[in-house]
């Protein structure tokens, strides 16, 4: 795999923009030959955020609560995951119970609304009118009308898991939260109850969902090989290789279901993850440097996680597991589209563990912030988000202030595996040199099983050249400016 | 209205004063609040944030350092005024760089309770994005002149309570700027200690307690729970216990 490199010269470029429903905005760019072949797929990413460059000077205790401003769908784990990192740097020693299982808790609310809003509010319009069905109906509103109880449903898990980030950090979004070290406020006993009055409603509807995505996926044949891509994945698991999203080792597995890695220490990540920056994307691209550029891609979020774990430790979303499973005929599943099954399994494990934590006693507890050793020049935090493995890491000078920050996001991890998603669909679909609707609804459905965030993907303030061209209708150029990776703008 | 002895009246109201007391010492002590950022019960006045602004005989004056006279006839709630003193207060925003979503000092902010307080809604003026250093060399206070609002009250605090003189205000105009009085200019060879009233008195985010941003839960900050005019009257009464 070459990065930068040229489009072949017989090749003709097809833009296809914008994607709709994905968080933020991007571009698709085939590049066909004259056989009428994709020979390459771009899905640009065109946002430009610029995080890592603005938290540098800042000091290390903020650094939780600035980034959590990379996203609005998934700002607690950005929060959790620069908290863990934070709390390194502070020098805690262990969280105390009551930290862990609130910031637990915190983070299966957080997955909850996320996974909720994924299905049901961007991706179930596809399922539940096809593909090819009338866009006008293929939306939220076209859900909401044909479908009430399902849309219903969706609007109220997710308002439940941001009931409980709103219990924990005193907003629905972009609350506070976690300390170095800990946590600054426990659940009181009335907010708990209020929250477990809700619970078994949460539990149904969470269940029905798998159940629903379930049946979408086999007793649709098509579904099964749309986009579908063996590929490596990682993710992090418990210490008994069980599904986990707050704190485990890391887990990498090849195509063929064989470890690549396994427990790997996330504080070492720098040793087995490689970022490659390719000019036509502020998207880095992540690789397994173990494997190189070309073999070493790999996916994260439900599909890897579902794939990668020896069990989960609540029932029912166990038992939906087994039944996954046995999609893979012993190995991964690695049609696409299961992405979607496997969210709603995590929905499901989410709201069984949001049901035994908020009969955990510890989460009502007063003790809420660890001991201290001396501070660490660099803290590096890594969860699991709604989209996949997200690593934080940050340096700090002597002074508590930020001098290097390195964010790998869940979108980023699936960037290579998102164009080679949409080049295997592209290649399926495209008929002749037009751009159909059905083509763009498939590319669409392809990007969207990934659930990319590229308002949280393009945080990086890149040195790449940037382009700026006016053109006129018929094609001509009428002004062009070219920032180059020095600064020099021509 | 007839003037009465020791007496202003502010929006109509009676007032009572003490000769030599200022028109906003008077109408605090009588529980009427005018709105400011700079003036602290107990520290000589500066004058220097405007918002304390009222009009009287056809002038606008600061009220923290205008002296009460007996008969006074004072505006201070209109509408007018009000608008002054958000234009002011939203200058104050865009010529730092006041981050609320992210900055630790949001909900117990000063700044920002004014700005709910005044009913802005936006900046209005084009952000300055200036870039200040911050001044972490302290091991226990941090400095971030990005947020600092020019109202010297660290000023006074550190030369008149504290008795340490640690801050100072250099330059004039769009120049102005704070500095810290050591020979590198670093907090950290400065006797300043996160105890004195100079570390704690910050009205926004500029002077922090380092590693104390974000402890007190959402709901439960100054703000959260009163209004500026509260605290404004509240801060004033704990003063005069002090004195007592
Ligand atoms: S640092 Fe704070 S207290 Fe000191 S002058 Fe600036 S805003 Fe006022």
């Amino acid at each position: 795999m070459e990065s930068d490199k040229p489009a072949p010269p017989s090749t003709r470029r097809i833009a296809i923009d914008p994607v709709t429903r994905v968080e933020g905005h991007g571009k698709i760019t085939l590049l066909i030959d004259d056989n009428n072949h994709i020979v390459e797929a771009r899905f640009h990413i065109v946002e430009f955020r610029g995080f890592e460059k603005f938290i540098q000077g800042r000091p290390y205790w903020e650094v939780p609560f600035l980034v959590q401003r990379l996203c609005g769908i998934c700002p607690v784990s950005h929060q959790l995951a620069a908290a863990k990192a934070v709390d390194q740097i502070a020098g805690s020693r262990e969280l105390t119970p009551t930290a862990t299982k609130l910031r637990r808790l915190l983070h299966f609310g957080q997955m909850l609304q996320s996974h909720a809003l994924h299905f049901f509010h961007l991706s179930s319009p596809d399922f539940l009118f096809g593909f090819g069905g009338d866009p006008k109906l293929r939306n939220i509103a076209g859900v909401l009308e044909q479908f009430p109880e399902i849309a219903l449903q969706g609007v109220k898990l997710r308002k439940y898991g941001q009931s409980i980030i709103e219990v924990i950090t005193g907003k629905r979004i972009h609350g506070t939260g976690t300390v170095p070290g800990g946590m600054n406020k426990s659940v009181t006993a009335i907010e708990r109850d209020t929250l477990l009055a809700g619970i078994g409603d949460i539990l149904q509807w969470s269940q029905d969902a798998v159940a629903l995505n379930e049946h979408i996926h086999t007793a649709h044949p098509e579904h099964r090989d749309f986009g579908t891509l063996p590929s490596h994945y990682l993710s992090m698991t418990g210490t008994r290789g069980e599904l986990e999203f707050y704190h485990g080792g890391l887990r990498a597995r090849a195509a063929d279901g064989s470890d690549i890695f396994d427990q790997f220490d996330y504080c070492g990540y720098q040793q087995i993850l490689k970022e490659e920056v390719r000019s036509w994307s502020y998207l880095k691209f992540p690789y397994f440097s173990a494997l190189g550029t070309a073999l070493g891609w790999y996916r994260v979020g439900p599909l890897a996680r579902i794939n990668n774990c020896d069990r989960i430790i609540t029932p029912r979303a166990e038992a939906a597991r087994w039944r996954f499973k046995a999609c893979g005929f012993g190995g991964p599943v690695h049609d696409t589209l299961a992405y979607h099954w496997a969210r709603m399994i995590e929905l499901l494990h989410c709201a069984e563990s949001i049901h035994t934590l908020l009969h955990d006693p510890d989460i009502t507890g007063t003790d809420l912030l660890a001991d201290k050793d001396h501070r660490r020049p660099q803290g590096i935090g890594v969860i699991e988000a709604p989209r996949g493995t997200l690593f934080h890491h940050y340096h700090v000078n002597d002074e508590g202030l930020v001098t290097q920050a390195n964010l790998i996001v869940s979108t980023t991890s699936n960037n290579q595996a998102m164009n080679e998603s949409v080049r295997v669909v592209a290649n399926r679909y495209l008929n002749g040199h037009e751009i159909t609707a059905t083509l763009l609804n498939h590319l669409e459905v392809a990007v969207r099983a990934y659930d990319p965030c590229l308002s949280c993907a393009t945080h990086a303030l890149g040195k790449m050249p940037l382009q700026v061209t006016l053109q006129h209708i018929d094609g001509a150029v009428i002004h062009q400016l070219t920032k180059k990776a020095d600064g020099v703008i021509q | 209205m007839i003037a009465g002895t020791n007496t202003i009246y502010i929006d109509g109201q009676e007032i009572p004063f003490t000769p030599g007391q200022t028109v906003m010492d008077a109408a605090l002590a009588a529980s009427v609040y005018i709105p400011h950022l700079c003036h602290y019960p107990g520290l000589p006045p500066s004058g220097n944030c405007r918002l304390c602004m009222v009009e009287t005989g056809g002038r606008n004056v600061a009220a923290c350092i205008a002296q009460a006279a007996a008969g006074q006839e004072i505006r201070n709630n209109t509408p007018e005024l009000n608008a002054a003193r958000m234009a002011i207060t939203q200058m104050l925003f865009v010529e730092g760089n006041h981050i609320c979503p992210s900055c630790e000092k949001t909900g117990n902010c000063k700044l920002q309770a004014m700005a709910y307080h005044l009913g802005m809604l936006d900046q209005h003026f084009s952000q300055f994005y200036q870039h200040r250093d911050i001044d972490a060399s302290h091991p226990d206070i941090a400095l971030d002149r990005s947020r600092c609002i020019l109202c010297d009250l660290c000023v006074r605090a550190s030369r008149d309570i504290d008795r340490k003189n640690v801050f100072a205000i250099a330059g004039r105009g769009i120049d102005a700027h704070l500095i810290v009085n050591s020979a590198s200019g670093k907090l950290a060879d400065t006797p300043i200690a996160a105890t004195d009233l100079a570390a704690t008195i910050c009205p926004v985010g500029a002077i922090l307690i380092k590693e104390q941003g974000y402890r007190v839960p959402i709901g439960q900050r100054i703000y959260d729970r009163r209004t500026i005019c509260e605290t404004g009257l509240q801060e004033h009464i704990a003063q005069q216990r002090r004195d007592q």
